[in-house]
Order: structure tokens, then C-alpha cells, then sequence
């Protein structure tokens, strides 16, 4: 790598499972999950499984802003009250992270000129960044299911480079008919909760959830823990099916090492992706093994929060630094028995080890592959 | 020196490439204008008609961008990349597959309903392999891109990047690619945001 160190200062995850990192972390020891089943017909005909917020909550109210609007607010407010970072300060950049932000306000608005510039994405990161006071523009990451890695990796090297001091990165996913309709459609969903890399898996759950993650150059926080590289790669294989290989994945992942200057015998941990359908599991573990990681303590937290898409790597990065500062590396809930060709190592309860640093994979539609590696 | 050693435009019913008008044809919508280019360019990639428009625009300007330009063999795959940009993210597709829900979801337009799939297209195309990104702006911005594309090609992490602005939604559309590479052609430009929005506003 070339440029800055890169401090995480202050966090949050904001879940069916709790508003706070601290009462995320406590849930996921205890093997709790967010998924369950639903029967809400204004979204699914036929009752499904995922881990969505009570409609009741009232957090997520709050108006004028939309609930995807309202999460992030949520999510931002709880990590900046954390962190002595000024949003109003130049030297601070908003990054969001979403794959279909307000998408669901087609379910409910009468479509016109108006609504297609309340759906568009910029649309809501003004108004979040309003709210905080951010000076500078956010920036947005819109790369389907890598899109929280990916903010990551973008704040990380605005930083590096010194054109920013402070990064509050922040993703968030609301479910709707849309996007629960669309997965049904793939038939990618599980009849019940979902199954990383064990040998029943049978597909995903989608999940509802915002995290946050605030990074700064600042060398008053040069005890904290860093992010130290990233890597992005794409398959270039097929827009809706992982390579068959793992190659690229691994390439990302070796990528993000070298970027760390680490070698692979560095990594306590992987955060895996994990979503639990046959496809990804099988190329991810295919991915570990090419980059000599087979044996490296591995776990998904998906279900747990089921799959928070643009929000997944963020939620899941920031529970990673949590178990970093606690040495505390999470189970696998649904996890049995291996169901993948070459087996990697997936924890299945608890493990209270020395952690260093570990490393975020993610995987998603149109090929693409993100890596990012933190570390103390 | 990162030099733009091309550049496509596609917006309106024209198509410009390096500045020089290759093809214009008005007055049809935005659908049949993209099959039209399809045609004109004599092009033969039956995935294109499973594409959506987004996809279709994107695909077709790098098609452009590259001919007769881009020297594959010099690169390795893993090497190149692409960072793109829109305002609308992928929302022409989106209301098409919403519209699909009154009867039965189409799974063949749910994959599209994703900004970056273009540049899944792209790289599925030209087996391009390396780091992509895809950012939603409320418009063009010349210097963010700018800051990206070298970070990655002075931190050797692509030897040659595709950059730009890739939107539609309904009969608006617009689509401006860069070729960017380290080292200069003939008629390279420096590659700076003066010269990307200079380009960008010639259309």
C-alpha cells in the first residue's frame, strides 16, 4: 500500500437485532437470528423467510424521510455521536452504500417526474447529508452486492491519499416487494433459514439493516484497529452466476493482501459472503482454498441478518472489527456439515483466540468480487 | 503520463467517436435507436438483445470506443478495468420489471435492475477481469472520476481503465467512455477532468 494509515474511529450496525454494534455482537454470540418466517401479502403472496424490521419501528419513522432514509440516519447518527468527527468539517466525506435505496416507493407513490427524483439515489444522500450537516458531496456505491466492501475500499483511498482526513461510510438495504419478488423469481430464496456452506443449503435469505463505519487519517486514533487493503475483481463469466473457478474472487483476496502487505498466514478470520445458495458458497470456498486459506477459521453471518445486500459489507465488516477488539470469532448459525468441494473451515460456535486481522469477502450480480482486510 | 486514447459519445441519435460524428439518426425512440447502432456498426453479439437499454447504451459505446483502438493483446485481463457513473442508476429497467409483478416477476429483468450489470456486460465481452466501481451522481463529475481511475493505474493496479458516464432512463439517454492508458497514442489527450467534461459537453 502507499499512502496514509487508515483508523477506524467509531462504528454502528443498526438490525432487526439490535440498534447498537455493542447489542449486535451480544445477539450474535448467543446464535440469535433476525430471520424468521413472514406472512405479509403486500409483499409476497406466499409467506417467505428473512429478517425484516418491525413495522412498528418507530426509528424508522420518521418523517419526512423515507424508512431506507430514515435507517441510514439511524445508523450514521448513533457512529458520529460515537466519534469526535465534525460532519461539518471539510476534511470529512459522506460515502453511501445501497443497491436499490428508496426502490419501493414505486409500490406506493403514483409514478411521475417527481417520484423518479425521489427514488434516485442522489436524491436521499442529500438529504442525509443535510441532515448531518456534510459539506462536502456524498458519494455513492451502487455496485450490487459488493457495494458496502467497495465504500469501504473507496473511503480507505480517499484517505490514503490525503484528499480527505475523515470517511463516514455508511450502506443500507430496506426489503419490498421489488426486490423479494425479484429473488423469488431467481428461486434463490430458502424455505427457512438459510444454510452457509453446509451440505442442505438451499438458498438465501434477504434481510433488512443499515451499518456504519467512521475512518480516519487522524493519528490520535493510532491505537485503533486499521483497514489495511482492499481488491476488487470481475468474473467475467455471467452477469446472475458466479465463476466456476473462484479465481477472480481469489484474485481479489490476493489482491487486498498484497495491498495490506500481508501474507496469507496473517488472516485469523474470514467474514465470508455466504449466502448460503449452492453457487456462491461452492465458488467462495473454491476462492479460500486458491489463496491458501483453507484452514483459516471462516464464518457468514447470514443467518443471522439474512443477505442486507448493499449493506452486508458493512454490517459485517464492522461486526469483524467488533470480534478484532473482543478476540471473538463468531459461529456460522446454520452451519452443520460441509457441503462444499474443497472444504474450508467453518466455525461453529464461538472461538476465543488471539485475532490480528482479518479478511471481508463479498460476491454479487454482475460478476463482481470485493475484498477489504483490516487489521490492529 | 494517463492519456484518454479514446472516446465514444452516445446520446440523442448521434454517436461521436474521438469528436468525429459516425453515426446520426433522429426522430425514433430511445430502443430502436440502440438497434440501429447495433445494426450500423455491423456488430454480432446475440447477448445484446437479451440486454437492457442500460446495458445495451453501455455495451455499445465500449464496442465503439474499442475498435480499431484498444490493443487487447497488451493487456493482461486482470489488468483492465472499468469506472463508470450515472444519475439514474438502473430505474428505465427497474419500472419495466415492476411492471412485470401484475402478472409474473421476470427474473430476466430482475437481473438488470442493477447499475453495474453493464459493466458485467462489458467485461463478460472483452474478458476484462480487473477492478470496476460503479458511482450514482446527480451529474457528470469529471474530477471524482479523474481521482479514481489514477489511483489505479499509479498504483499499477489496472494498466488501462474505462471511464465514464453511462445513463438512460426512458427516451433520455446519454452514455461518454474514456479509454485510458498509460501510455500515449497518436492522438492522445492528457487525462484530466478539463478534458473528460471539455468531451463530455460536446454532446
Amino acid at each position: 500500500m502507499s499512502g496514509r494509515d487508515v483508523f477506524v474511529v467509531a462504528d454502528n450496525v443498526f438490525t432487526p437485532l439490535g440498534k447498537t454494534t455493542a447489542e449486535n455482537f451480544e445477539n450474535l454470540k448467543q446464535g440469535i437470528s433476525a430471520v424468521k418466517e413472514h406472512s405479509d401479502r403486500s409483499i409476497s403472496p406466499q409467506p417467505f423467510y428473512a429478517a425484516l424490521f418491525d413495522k412498528d419501528e418507530a426509528s424508522l419513522k420518521d418523517k419526512p424521510y423515507t424508512k431506507f432514509e430514515a435507517l441510514l440516519i439511524a445508523s450514521i447518527g448513533d457512529a458520529l455521536r460515537q466519534a469526535n468527527v465534525e460532519a461539518s468539517d471539510s476534511k470529512t466525506v459522506l460515502i453511501i452504500s445501497s443497491t436499490k435505496g428508496n426502490i419501493s416507493l414505486l409500490e406506493t407513490e403514483k409514478y411521475n417526474q417527481e417520484l423518479k427524483e425521489r427514488i434516485a439515489l442522489p436524491a436521499s444522500a442529500k438529504l442525509v447529508a443535510d441532515h448531518f450537516g456534510f459539506v462536502n458531496p456524498p458519494i455513492i456505491v451502487s455496485n450490487a452486492c459488493v457495494s458496502g466492501v467497495m465504500a469501504i475500499i473507496t473511503g480507505m483511498r480517499l484517505l490514503r491519499t490525503g484528499q480527505y482526513e475523515n470517511a463516514v461510510i455508511a450502506g443500507a438495504e430496506v426489503i419490498s416487494e421489488f426486490i423479494l419478488s425479484g429473488f423469488q423469481s431467481f428461486q434463490a430464496l430458502s424455505p427457512h433459514m438459510c444454510k452457509p456452506f453446509d451440505k442442505d443449503r438451499d438458498g438465501l435469505n434477504l434481510g433488512e439493516g443499515a451499518g456504519t463505519i467512521i475512518l480516519s487519517t487522524n493519528t490520535k486514533y493510532s491505537g485503533n484497529i486499521r483497514v489495511l487493503g482492499g481488491g476488487i475483481s470481475n468474473d467475467a463469466n455471467h452477469i446472475s452466476g458466479p465463476s466456476r473457478t473462484g479465481e477472480e474472487l481469489s484474485f481479489a483476496i490476493n489482491q487486498a493482501l498484497k495491498d495490506a502487505v500481508l501474507s496469507a498466514n496473517a488472516i485469523d478470520f474470514i467474514s465470508a459472503h455466504g449466502t448460503a445458495t449452492v453457487y456462491n458458497d461452492e465458488m467462495e470456498a473454491n476462492a479460500v482454498a486458491l489463496s491458501g486459506l483453507a484452514a483459516v477459521p471462516l464464518n457468514s453471518l447470514k443467518a443471522n441478518y439474512g443477505h442486507t445486500l448493499g449493506a452486508a459489507g458493512l454490517i459485517e465488516s464492522v461486526i469483524s472489527v467488533r470480534s478484532l477488539q473482543e478476540n471473538t470469532i463468531l459461529p456460522t448459525l446454520g452451519f452443520e456439515e460441509n457441503g462444499v468441494t474443497r472444504p474450508v473451515n467453518v466455525v461453529k460456535s464461538a472461538l476465543n483466540t488471539k485475532t490480528r486481522n482479518f479478511l471481508k469477502t463479498a460476491s454479487g450480480f454482475g460478476g463482481c468480487n470485493a475484498t477489504v482486510v483490516f487489521g490492529k | 503520463m494517463n492519456c484518454i486514447t479514446s472516446s465514444c459519445i452516445i446520446s440523442q441519435g448521434t454517436v461521436l467517436k474521438d469528436g468525429h460524428q459516425l453515426f446520426e439518426k433522429k426522430g425514433i425512440d430511445a430502443s430502436a435507436f440502440l438497434l440501429s447502432v447495433y445494426q450500423h456498426f455491423g456488430l454480432n453479439y446475440p447477448k445484446f438483445y437479451k440486454m437492457d437499454n442500460l446495458s445495451k447504451l453501455g455495451w455499445l459505446a465500449s464496442e465503439i470506443l474499442l475498435k480499431d483502438t484498444f490493443e487487447k493483446e497488451n493487456y493482461q485481463s486482470e489488468q483492465v478495468g472499468l469506472i463508470l457513473a450515472n444519475q439514474n442508476s438502473s430505474l428505465d429497467n427497474d419500472i419495466k420489471y415492476f411492471d412485470t409483478l401484475k402478472y409474473i416477476a421476470s427474473p430476466s429483468l430482475f437481473v438488470y435492475t442493477l447499475p453495474n450489470i453493464v459493466m458485467g456486460e462489458i467485461c463478460i465481452r472483452n474478458n476484462f477481469k480487473g477492478e470496476h466501481a460503479f458511482y450514482i451522481q446527480d451529474q457528470f463529475d469529471p474530477g471524482f472520476i479523474e481521482t479514481q481511475v489514477n489511483y489505479l493505474l499509479d498504483n499499477d493496479i489496472l494498466d488501462a481503465c474505462i471511464c465514464g458516464w453511462v445513463d438512460i432512463l426512458q427516451e433520455k439517454y446519454k452514455a461518454v467512455l474514456f479509454l485510458v492508458e498509460k501510455q500515449q497514442g497518436k492522438d492522445a489527450v492528457r487525462f484530466s477532468a478539463e478534458n473528460m467534461d471539455e468531451i463530455f459537453n460536446k454532446a
